[in-house]
């Protein structure tokens, strides 16, 4: 598995290179919008991976209140932190693209209201693991996480109900989208998720690795030890 | 089923009769509430017709604001004692306490509402252009919704370092839904602007949803350990 993760590294590396060139200069420029339409192929691959990530953090969360399996809530923690990242990635870029376009910076259309709305929730979700620090918070971080999907269908439908500004998803919308952008959109999706999963890989390891050493100080306090005298060896033990 | 409701109505009249007494969480809610109407006409000062469009958002955020001093406070006094952890040894059924709960606070909320409202009225100088009836199912529904939620994440943000900040975070983002069905429903009643079906629809589906959900896992959050 440790052996993967640098060969991992360096495909992804190559992947994201590979689609950066593939966006700015092999993707055909778009007739209407010009150059600035570019960031849909980072603006969309970020969206996907994000909802990505939290629907795997509510599934982690879900399986985590039936098994009370640790490593199912460190993988939560996970998903929910990258998610917010790229989600933030999306309502960046977003704004960005829609200034030149549409004229506005932001409108309280259903996909941005949504987006918006799902960050604010993960946020919170993070605020609240932050805040708390017993052992109860991973139960009440995936009862959060759940109540924040049962809210999310519900947001979109109280901004359904307004007219929408935002583009039918090109992807199945009956969009008519160049095959060359979808190409190009496809590849970026990938170095995005593969980016994603490897960033997902290696804070996963980092919060075990976390919680092995908070186990071994809490032990070692138990057992009446001095904590400072062998603060160093449960970290000796755990890194690679 | 019985014992559920024994439970809920002793929970109930308990909570009732110590509120009653103390009158704290009503009494700051109500001055809570009363400033943020007076620095909420300060701040504003509009005319008769735009008071109808903006009115909606203003009397349902200061209803926000002011319900989470109530909900704060759900818990704090089954804190002192330790009475909660006596509640979780006990065989009571975990979701009587938490409808003996949400429904205190929504007698609570509920009451704040109807001395409020009024002023509302006075300071904002409001007549309804459309059905005014219709602003009671509004009103009970948004209520509940607020509620409901508030008690289960006051119960959560009970567990954690500086509760009383810690629950207005976790309940506005999952009540955005909500609030805006009760804002675009109030506007387009006193606006008399077409129907408000559509909102007061959503805000029953949501407080299905979300009191099913609190029933379903209160007492994993009640007994998380």
């Amino acid at each position: 598995m440790k052996r993967l993760f640098p060969i991992l590294s360096v495909i992804t590396a190559a992947l994201l290179a590979y689609a950066l060139y593939e966006a700015l200069v092999v993707a055909p420029t778009e007739r209407t919008m010009g150059d600035v339409q570019r960031i849909f192929y980072y603006h969309v691959p970020s969206a996907w991976t994000a909802f990505l990530l939290f629907l795997v953090n509510l599934v982690a969360s879900v399986t985590y209140l039936v098994r009370r399996n640790p490593k199912a809530d460190a993988l939560a923690v996970v998903c929910a932190e990258v998610g917010v990242v790229f989600c933030t990635i999306v309502l960046v870029t977003g704004p960005i693209w829609a200034r030149p376009v549409w004229g506005i910076w932001w409108t309280w259309d259903v996909r941005l209201t949504t987006t918006l709305v799902l960050w604010l929730i993960y946020v919170s979700y993070l605020v609240l693991r932050r805040f708390s620090d017993s052992a109860q918070t991973p139960v009440l971080a995936a009862v959060l996480a759940i109540f924040g999907a049962l809210d999310v269908p519900l947001v979109y439908f109280s901004i359904w109900f307004f007219r929408t500004q935002h583009p039918q998803p090109v992807i199945g919308g009956g969009g008519s989208l160049d095959p060359r952008m979808a190409h190009v959109l496809l590849i970026n999706w990938l170095a995005f998720s593969c980016f994603a999963f490897l960033v997902c890989w290696s804070r996963y390891r980092l919060e075990l690795m976390q919680r092995e050493i908070e186990e071994a100080h809490a032990m070692e306090s138990l057992a009446g030890t001095g904590v400072a005298a062998k603060a160093s060896m449960p970290l000796g033990r755990s890194s690679r | 089923m019985n014992s559920v409701w024994a439970v809920t109505v002793a929970t109930l009249v308990k909570d009732i009769r110590l509120e009653w007494r103390s009158k704290d969480a009503l009494n700051s809610m109500l001055f809570f509430s009363l400033l943020v109407v007076v620095i909420f006409s300060f701040s504003f000062d509009p005319t008769a017709e735009e008071s109808r469009e903006i009115a909606g958002g203003l009397v349902w955020v200061a209803f926000l604001f002011s319900a989470v001093v109530a909900l704060n406070q759900t818990w704090a006094r089954e804190l002192r004692n330790q009475v909660l952890d006596a509640y979780r040894v006990s065989p009571a059924p975990a979701n009587s306490l938490f409808l003996a709960k949400a429904v205190g606070n929504f007698f609570l909320v509920s009451l704040l509402e109807a001395v409020m409202a009024p002023l509302f009225i006075v300071f904002y100088n409001l007549r309804s252009l459309g059905p005014s009836w219709e602003l009671i199912p509004v009103a009970l529904l948004g209520t509940w919704a607020l509620v409901v939620n508030g008690t289960f994440f006051a119960a959560i943000s009970l567990r954690t370092r500086s509760r009383e900040i810690m629950l207005p975070l976790l309940l506005f983002p999952i009540s955005i839904p909500a609030v805006q069905s009760m804002v675009e429903a109030t506007r387009i009643i006193l606006a008399g602007d077409g129907t408000a079906r559509f909102w007061i629809i959503l805000l029953l589906t949501y407080d299905v949803v979300f009191t099913t959900a609190s029933l379903a896992l209160f007492q994993t959050v009640l007994h998380a350990e």
